[in-house]
């Protein structure tokens, strides 16, 4: 059946993005556009005493600036809630530009909108704003002594306080305990293409290119915002610049330029400035994660104690979930996992890649790692002592797992065995060699909506799959047309893939590494809901050759229809379409994706392995190489999924070693806004990454048993990353990024 | 916005006018005329023929110089504003997208183009300061029909993710291709980080490099 799925295809819009053909969210040209440029707060809190527009106004090309005195007010208020819960998604319960208070520095207080772009963003500084400041909290010190403990997070879905067993009995019974307090620098997720929406209004009727991770909700928040019908918002999103999650909620900016456009009845073009990605789109927050783990001489975990404090806005009880995978990574019958929270002056942060499970594991990893240390074991030994064979949190099997395969193939492929785990043993020349390990896991997770997708055959035994959904880089695009040629029995290269746009069935946001799952799960029933309405049709033909055969008998290859065991009878599906006079064939496929309680424990597991290099005079760290090896459930295109799984584990990299923006907390703004000041890991930063795919069977998760790999491959790494440095060195460094001062 | 007087000096000697009186001038405000409207088709020339290409429609522009830039072998001649850089130039008025903006302070390199053959930023470039340069950019680079070898070698080793780095990272690599650089890995990673990528897709652009290096020198 698998002809063309788990194939390393070329990607289908390959050619389109190496010759520039690809036309992203601001690059659509409309004869008459205008182009709008915002305005930020300077101050992190306050209100706004006055705002001088006429200089703007009167400059240059300008056609309007819009303020909170004169900018429609929203028809509904805006509620923080996951693009994976299918409605409409605003990144935070809040919408600038209605009335005169400021709340976090960057926040939208003008529009300008002119004819060209330098006339906008010339303009926009002659906006003079004035401000009564108000005292700000920015950062986690800052706030600490207002903490609270959260209800629930993320948006409501999850409980802020997780317990099981007793967790102080459990300490109190461990021959060993670690107790360790790990802290994190707020990080962007800075996709080169800054996010960015083109506004097209005709009559009544909404037209968004938007550099956007969910269509549908952008289409349904947009829609909830300007108070018009979905029926009559369209968004068309071809291709995406990244996005990281940074492009999974949808922002004021997106809503703005569609009132902007409105306003001067031209499509309006709104791209944000690199600056303005700090301040627009969340980020993840700044935040500490305490762990005490308890364990027995042997290492077994008697109980696992996990805190974390983070900071949010003023709007939200937002966290990203930092104790979910940590919570069900090991077999530990006592665990308490407790969210709290500072209010401050900063947007609600948001989903970025691997929302949660990248801190803590990182925090988890580091503290089995200390503890491995402690008990003198093997860290990987000491992983596979407490492997969790069922779920623990629910008690239930998981539906598939890999784990131990993906421990013993990463230590193989690395070259674990022999490791001398004394730390400073091991130098190249001048540099202190270190090497280092941790576990990797992430959540399967089940959007509530049907996924749809819609498949129609031509006469010629070509095909058009249609689904809604986005490929921001993940490959998505060319998978589906795999799995829709597998489905529907034709060659790769006669079908064709369409998505991108609300007017296609509706999907999942390519969020939560749900897409492939969900996504193909819809096209392979559209597609095999198609086939066997053909060979359904052919059977019931007198004039077919499998006139009569029986359904299940019957198989599909490159376009034609036969018995399988007995391949001479059979016929072309062109053939019997053009007997019928049809021009074509046509089938919808649906799939709802199973709740909550399926019976089994539900995630995505890997290993990761990192060799460092550390400059003993100088504190310089560099990466050497990496190894991971992920059990991914059947890998839809074993190509585009090593890359995703690569650039998850340079982000890990960058977590550890790099990435930090910075607060000012005197002037409550981020004081390095910039790609010369905020580092990401450019080519010299990447080492020789090794990744292997354990592909295991799994029933529970979709049709497909697709697991997804688009965020996996960041979780763990950074640990890997800090546990390889403390062997080079003997420093246990519990603070990212990783900084130079932190190993001299 | 200039004031009425000053429409008897059109601003198209630009060795004449220094940035600061050109910026002084136009931050002068008044009251706009509507008179000396330019009209400003983008005017494409092309072995003699006039060929009119879509152009923003922006009515007259007070203070437009024109402009003549020479890309992927066309001529083009343009009313553009003495601000705007060749990276917005060649994504707002001539409508050529295949350069990317990523942060317009050559920061990340999305935006690389060559001059003469060179790679550049070219959002750190006005383009009125580019009239007599050859200009390449992606879509001058090759075609799906036509690709250049840099351009086939990195679809075949996928060396792209989302894409928006991609024109930059091809641009820096075709011409990085004609300057020195040692033969390894190492000086491939160092050559080309002054280009982003976010997706990382770094291990397979370097091997899509290499692989047309290692053509090029069995040749």
């Amino acid at each position: 059946m698998s002809a063309a799925i788990g194939q390393p295809l070329d990607r289908v819009d390959g050619k389109a993005k190496v010759t520039g053909a690809g036309r992203y969210s601001a690059e659509i040209a409309f004869a008459n556009v205008a182009y709008a440029a915002i305005v930020g707060a300077e101050v992190a809190s306050g209100r706004i005493s006055s705002i001088e527009t006429t200089e703007a106004e009167r400059a240059e090309g300008v056609l309007a600036v819009l303020t909170h005195r004169n900018l429609a007010k929203i028809a509904a208020q805006p509620h923080l809630l996951p693009s994976l819960a299918g409605q409409s998604a605003p990144g935070e319960s809040f919408f600038p530009l209605q009335d005169d208070l400021v709340h976090y520095a960057g926040q939208p207080v003008a529009v300008v909108i002119a004819d060209t772009l330098e006339r906008a963003q010339y303009a926009a500084c002659l906006v003079r704003v004035r401000y009564v400041q108000t005292p700000s909290t920015t950062t986690l010190d800052q706030g600490r002594e207002q903490a609270y403990e959260a209800q629930r997070i993320f948006a409501g879905f999850i409980p802020g306080r997780v317990q099981r067993g007793n967790a102080e009995a459990g300490l109190a019974q461990a021959a060993v305990r670690i107790d360790a307090t790990y802290r994190f620098a707020a990080n962007h997720h800075n996709p080169i293409e800054p996010s960015a929406t083109t506004a097209v209004w005709e009559g009544d009727r909404l037209t968004l290119y938007d550099a956007t991770q969910g269509i549908t909700a952008t289409q349904l928040t947009a829609a909830e915002l300007l108070g018009v019908p979905p029926s009559k918002v369209r968004v068309i999103t071809r291709f995406i610049g990244g996005g990281f999650g940074c492009k999974a909620m949808i922002w004021p900016h997106v809503t703005i330029a569609a009132f902007a456009a409105r306003h001067v009845k031209r499509p309006v073009k709104l791209a944000l400035t690199r600056e303005q990605m700090f301040t627009s789109c969340g980020h993840r927050e700044e935040q500490e994660q305490r762990i005490v783990l308890g364990a027995t001489e042997e290492g077994r975990l008697t109980a696992l104690r996990h805190h974390k404090l983070s900071l949010t806005s003023p709007f939200d009880d937002w966290a990203e979930p930092s104790l979910g995978v940590a919570g069900m990574a090991y077999a530990c019958p006592n665990y308490e996992g407790v969210y709290r929270l500072i209010r401050s002056n900063i947007m609600t942060p948001t989903f970025t890649r691997g929302p949660g499970e990248t801190t803590g594991m990182f925090a988890l990893e580091c503290a089995m790692d200390e503890l491995a240390y402690q008990l003198t074991l093997d860290p990987i030994e000491l992983r596979l002592r407490n492997h969790a064979d069922v779920d623990p949190v629910s008690g239930n099997p998981w539906s598939s797992k890999g784990l131990k395969e993906c421990y013993q193939r990463g230590a193989e492929r690395f070259g674990w065995k022999g490791r001398n785990p004394v730390p400073r043993s091991q130098r190249d020349g001048n540099w202190l060699i270190g090497t280092g390990m941790a576990t990797a896991g992430y959540p399967v997770y089940f959007p509530m909506q049907p996924q749809r997708a819609r498949a129609r055959l031509y006469a010629d035994g070509s095909a058009v799959v249609q689904a809604g959904t986005q490929d921001f880089g993940t490959g998505s695009a060319t998978a589906m047309t795999q799995v829709a040629a597998d489905g529907l029995g034709l060659p790769v290269d006669r079908v064709r893939f369409e998505y991108g746009d609300t007017d296609l069935p509706n999907t999942a946001a390519a969020v939560g590494s749900a897409g492939s799952g969900m996504v193909s799960a819809a096209v392979y029933v559209a597609a095999t809901t198609l086939r066997d309405q053909l060979i359904a049709r052919a059977i019931a033909d007198e004039k077919s050759p499998l006139c009569r055969a029986h359904p299940n008998a019957v198989v599909v290859r490159d376009g034609r229809m036969a018995l399988r065991e007995q391949a001479n009878t059979g016929e072309m599906y062109s053939d019997l379409l053009r007997r019928h006079f049809l021009a074509d064939a046509e089938a919808l496929g649906s799939w709802n994706p199973p709740g909550q309680n399926t019976g089994y424990g539900l995630a995505t597991f890997g290993a990761q392995f990192a060799e460092v290099a550390v400059d003993p005079d100088l504190g310089l760290v560099r990466v050497r190489r990496m190894t991971g090896v992920f059990a991914l459930g059947r890998v839809l295109n074993a190509k585009t999924a090593r890359s995703q799984l690569m650039g998850g584990m340079l982000w890990g990299l960058g977590q550890a070693l790099l990435e930090a923006t910075y607060m000012d907390s005197k002037l409550g703004r981020w004081a390095n806004s910039s790609l010369g000041d905020y580092l990401v890991p450019v080519d010299a930063d990447a080492p020789d990454v090794d990744v292997e795919l354990v592909e295991i069977h799994d029933e529970a998760v979709n049709p497909l048993g697709v697991k997804g790999c688009g965020e996996i491959g960041m979780v763990g790494a950074a640990a890997a990353i800090a546990n390889a440095v403390f062997h080079a060195t003997g420093r246990r460094v519990r603070e990212l990024p990783i900084h130079i001062e932190h190993l001299l | 916005m200039l004031p009425a007087d000053d429409h008897s000096t059109p601003m198209t000697t630009l060795e004449k006018l220094s940035r600061r009186a050109f910026l002084s001038r136009s931050s002068a405000t008044g009251v706009v005329t509507a008179a000396a409207a330019i009209a400003v088709p983008v005017t494409k020339m092309d072995a003699g023929t006039t060929q009119e290409a879509t152009a923003p429609d922006t009515g007259p522009i007070p203070g437009a110089v024109p402009v003549t830039l020479k890309v992927n072998g066309e001529t083009y001649r343009v009313q553009i504003d003495p601000r705007a850089t060749l990276l917005d130039t060649l994504r707002e008025t001539l409508h050529l997208t295949g350069t990317k903006k990523g942060c317009d302070h050559g920061q990340c390199g999305a935006c690389t183009v060559h001059i003469n053959g060179r790679r550049a930023n070219s959002c750190l470039l006005f383009a009125a300061m580019q009239q007599n340069a050859e200009i390449t950019t992606i879509e001058g680079l090759g075609t799906p029909e036509r690709m250049h070898p840099v351009q086939a070698s990195f679809v075949e080793h996928d060396a792209y993710q989302c894409g928006y780095c991609t024109s930059g990272q091809i641009m820096s690599a075709a011409a990085m291709l004609h300057e020195p650089c040692g033969p390894n890995d190492d000086d491939v990673k160092e050559a080309l980080s002054g280009n982003i990528c976010r997706c990382g897709a770094y291990v397979n652009i370097v091997a899509a490099v290499q692989a047309v290096r290692r053509k090029q020198s069995n040749v």
